[in-house]
């Protein structure tokens, strides 16, 4: 993709970004939703994220691999572990990052 | 006049200092999606502006996943929609809080409403009904965001220079901060059940070959089964 089509879709997302922040604040000062549509979006952001991490973390090479190769699924644990205990949302991502990095470290240091 | 100017000053220091938290957990993630962004073949202006203009964090850096694959820019901007339509709901959720404020004070709120930003707000809306003071809430919102850009900034030039991220695991920036939010997101068994259901689903019409369209399939089949379940356990315990 060259970079003028890149800055078109990232307008694009600007604008798909903005309206859903901008309209409930906007409007809701006279009307509000429905109880069935509040209730809907509840939902949107556990659903959203876990449709997304799931894919990202158990499949690898268009199959499910869990697998002690696969980092990414064994890291998500300690990850999760921190994110419960100290609901941090840095301490998690660093602790995921460093966990990533030593195990890749260790398995270079093995392989050689 | 004078006294008036000292407390919009104090106010925006007070807001500064509760962004911190917010500081140190952007400033990595953008620098991660800067450096990812410079994988992915996107230039530096391009990275920065995405950063100024859209300012949502996990969908940027979905974005820069499927620009290195190559999807359609429609796929692109639709995932994005997807994946914020979220702040909807954190928008409705503060409005109460910004009682008279001017359209244009809630359309540059409106713009740099995050996870996190909203997050903070929100924390008042549990201790406090008095309206959110307007220099404070502008305190936390534009240091936030200027976190996440001079964080953007830093990996677009620290990207040039690295050849290969494996050995900092920033591609695990990503996956780690879903851990987190989902995790910090999930309040009761219901949504357990969905994050499990929705997640499954989402590979299930990924291994089918359902790419791209998969977190939007899911994510509304699971946000849809998790209000049924509600309404049923409801009417059941009436």
């Amino acid at each position: 993709m060259d970079q003028k089509t890149i800055l078109l879709t990232i307008l694009g997302m600007a604008l798909v970004t903005y309206i859903p922040r901008l309209l409930p604040v906007w409007l809701l000062s006279s009307k509000s939703l429905s109880p069935l549509a509040v209730a809907w979006l509840r939902y949107v952001p556990v659903a959203v994220l876990a449709a997304m991490l799931l894919p990202s973390i158990v499949v690898q090479d268009n199959q499910i691999n869990l697998g002690l190769g696969n980092l990414f699924f064994w890291a998500a644990f300690p990850t999760l572990l921190v994110a419960w205990k100290k609901r941090s949302l840095f301490g998690s991502v660093v602790v995921g990052m460093v966990v990533v990095a030593v195990a890749r470290y260790v398995s270079a240091l093995q392989g050689r | 006049m004078r006294k008036n100017q000292d407390a919009v000053k104090r106010g925006w220091l007070t807001g500064v200092a509760q962004a911190g938290p917010i500081i140190l957990g952007y400033i990595p993630i953008g620098l991660a999606f800067g450096v990812l962004a410079q994988k992915a073949g996107i230039s530096p202006l391009n990275t920065l502006l995405m950063s100024i203009l859209v300012y949502a964090g996990s969908s940027q850096l979905i974005a820069i996943g499927l620009f290195a694959a190559r999807a359609p820019a429609l796929s692109i901007i639709l995932t994005t929609f997807v994946v914020n339509l979220r702040h909807t709901l954190m928008s409705a959720a503060v409005s109460p809080l910004l009682g008279r404020w001017r359209k244009v004070e809630l359309a540059a709120f409106a713009h740099q409403l995050t996870d996190e930003t909203f997050a903070i707000h929100s924390a008042r809306l549990l201790t406090s009904s008095d309206p959110l003071n307007k220099a404070e809430v502008f305190g936390i919102n534009v240091t936030a965001q200027a976190a996440w850009i001079f964080g953007t900034w830093l990996g677009t030039v620290v990207g040039q220079l690295i050849t290969d991220v494996k050995p900092f695991a920033l591609d695990y920036a990503l996956p780690a901060m879903f851990v987190a939010l989902l995790v910090l997101q999930i309040k009761d068994r219901v949504q357990i059940a969905v994050a499990l259901l929705t997640g499954v689903l989402a590979v299930g019409l990924l291994l089918i070959g359902v790419e791209q369209w998969h977190v939007i399939a899911a994510s509304l089949v699971g946000a849809t089964i998790g209000v049924m379940s509600e309404e049923w356990i409801k009417k059941r315990s009436c």
